[in-house]
């Protein structure tokens, strides 16, 4: 049956319409911001143009934590979007950020995900760059037996390795292929900065582990994940059961910069049964842990508060229970993206505290007791998008607005990130 | 053929072999309830000290401490399996193990330090099996009134990714 005789039949009427198009002419449904058509999940040529305009564009995105950085020459290899690059500390101390491509002939330079060098040797000619990505060295560049070489004019300042505009923000690393674009805290605005600056404030940062999940759903059902408040008194049933999460807890969920990036603030509460709970289905009242330390946080900040942080594109900021985590998104595709969690805590936590760390990293990762569930239903969503893109999702959970609010039964977050988003991609 | 070993001998290689086959009927034992959703037997073969954990290779060979799951303690491992059977929801699929290589690496005292490499295959309900994380256990068995039991077992997972959730224990 054609698509518009299926819209027809369903009284599907923005659907209609848009089946009639040509491929290529796109439409945002009539009735605006409360409506995704499933074709921003679905569109390859979109995705690319996604890529072009948020990771390679005028936006600051993660790359990784000093601290897997400890010592001059130390790398690690990171993504922004689909490009590898190289994060490494220079040997004056600072962070350089280089793009893992030969300036001679693209071929990657750094093969290892994590080491120390003096350098960097392309291992294909040995074009030789220094840490800062400048080309410091060519084989036979005078060529040999009176005979080849580079011509003389040759300029190898003019080839290094191509080095990102960075930005260090209390030990985390961020990085720009724009060099016009805002600075960091301009990108963020004045309330993410400073929740940012709440858990990057100045104190050392100790690493304790990664994480990567492979997820079969376009990358932007993760940024949205995270602006959707609403599902998570409902899926994770841990989270209700065991007193971290309520629907009925003082909460705010706040879109800022237009809806680009987007707050969503909680408490940790114990425990109780209310009317919201009746109505949760899967509140199990009498279920309880025989590992209590695994669910009980130690007081951490003094706000008490919970902060999860979306900032777009590449990264999601948690901050739950005892446990501190990067969530950087790196698309590899329209349809599968990598999730790289990256845990932390600080150098001056004492014993007790990096065990409570790591009993709550159980909450994250593939396995995570409340993770592990966006997994499932992000690729569920996928699969419902796939071969109907002429459909729309229906976003009018707290209402129909763009305004923060101050509870989190709401999808506004992702309606104002949806209004921003138009504006950016010209759709 | 007459032996001319000395009786002492022949024992020792064979205790070995009897041990490497002990050892070996209880990675398959515990591969068996895993695969045939038997979870809740699980910690019967652990020690109330117990160690498990799944971690990643890349955070075991830099010396992270942080896993993909982490069981202080048969309480928490216990705890996991009331979450995975009580709250976790997840499209049903089903595993299958496959160990190979089982070997003694050392014994002290009476801790035995054995590993073996597994690979375990998932497929969901409406799909075909595919290799989904492939790894080396580290443990240490002890002997409890006449049983072995895992009093650390370390799955050690060659995987840069886990496709999508690890849900049960590998």
């Amino acid at each position: 049956m054609p698509d518009d005789v299926i819209a027809e039949v369903h009284g599907d009427g923005a659907g209609r319409k848009d089946a009639q198009r040509r491929p290529g002419e796109r439409a945002w449904p009539a009735e605006g911001w409360t409506r995704v058509p499933f074709w921003v999940y679905t569109d390859p040529a979109l995705f690319d143009r996604e890529m072009e305009t948020f990771f390679y564009g005028p936006s600051w995105c993660y790359v990784g934590l000093d601290c897997e950085v400890p010592e001059p020459g130390s790398y690690k290899r990171s993504f922004i979007g689909q490009r590898q690059v190289i994060v490494v500390r220079t040997q004056e101390g600072g962070i350089a950020v280089l793009e893992n491509r030969c300036a001679h002939r693209g071929s990657r330079v750094c093969w290892q995900n994590k080491g120390r060098v003096d350098s960097f040797t392309c291992p294909y000619h040995q074009w030789n760059f220094a840490l800062d990505g400048k080309l410091q060295g060519i084989p036979l560049k005078r060529g040999a037996l009176g005979k080849g070489g580079m011509p003389p004019d040759f300029d190898m300042s003019q080839h290094g390795l191509k080095a990102l505009r960075v930005h260090v923000e209390g030990g985390s690393i961020w990085a720009t292929f724009d060099p016009n674009a805002p600075s960091f805290a301009d990108y963020c605005g004045p309330q993410i900065l400073g929740y940012v600056r709440r858990l990057f404030g100045g104190r050392a940062l100790r690493l304790l582990g990664y994480n990567r999940q492979l997820i079969p759903s376009n990358w932007k059902m993760y940024v949205e994940n995270l602006k959707d408040p609403y599902h998570a008194t409902l899926l994770h049933s841990f989270l209700i059961t065991f007193g971290l999460w309520r629907a009925d807890t003082q909460s705010e969920s706040i879109p800022t910069e237009g809806g680009k990036h987007g707050i969503m603030i909680s408490r940790n509460v114990g425990k109780k049964e209310s009317a919201a709970t009746s109505e949760i289905k899967r509140f199990k009242n009498k279920l309880d842990l025989i590992d209590k330390d695994s669910i009980t946080p130690r007081r951490e900040f003094e706000d008490g508060k919970v902060v999860g942080l979306s900032l777009f594109p590449s990264v999601v900021l948690h901050q739950q229970a005892n446990t501190l985590g990067m969530r950087q998104i790196v698309p590899k595709g329209v349809d599968s993206f990598e999730l790289c969690w990256t845990y932390y805590g600080y150098a001056d936590d004492d014993d007790e505290m990096v065990r409570l760390r790591l009993r709550h990293t159980n909450l994250y990762g593939p396995s995570g007791f409340v993770a592990m569930e966006d997994g499932e239903v992000l690729v569920e969503s996928q699969q419902g998008a796939t071969g109907y893109g002429h459909r729309a999702a229906v976003l009018e959970m707290g209402g129909r607005e763009t305004e923060p609010q101050d509870h989190m039964v709401t999808e506004v977050l992702i309606r104002s990130f949806y209004r921003w988003y138009r504006e950016a991609m010209n759709l | 053929m007459p032996t001319t070993q000395a009786p002492g001998r022949a024992s020792v290689a064979d205790d070995a072999a009897a041990l490497r086959a002990e050892i070996r009927d209880l990675y398959d034992e515990v591969a068996d309830l895993l695969d045939d959703d038997r979870v809740e037997e699980l910690p019967n073969h652990f020690t109330d000290d117990c160690l498990y954990k799944v971690i990643s290779r890349e955070n075991y060979d830099q010396g992270l401490p942080a896993g993909t799951i982490f069981c202080d303690g048969i309480g928490m491992l216990r705890d996991r399996i009331v979450a995975i059977r009580e709250t976790q929801v997840y499209e049903p699929r089903s595993w299958r193990h496959f160990i190979s290589g089982v070997r003694i690496v050392a014994q002290d005292g009476d801790a035995i330090c054995a590993r073996a490499n597994f690979l375990v295959t998932e497929a969901m309900s409406d799909a075909d099996p595919t290799v989904f994380i492939v790894g080396r256990y580290d443990d240490i068995l002890v002997r409890r009134e006449g049983r072995l039991l895992f009093r650390q077992r370390l799955a050690v997972c060659d995987n840069h990714h886990v496709r999508r959730s690890l849900i049960m224990p590998l």
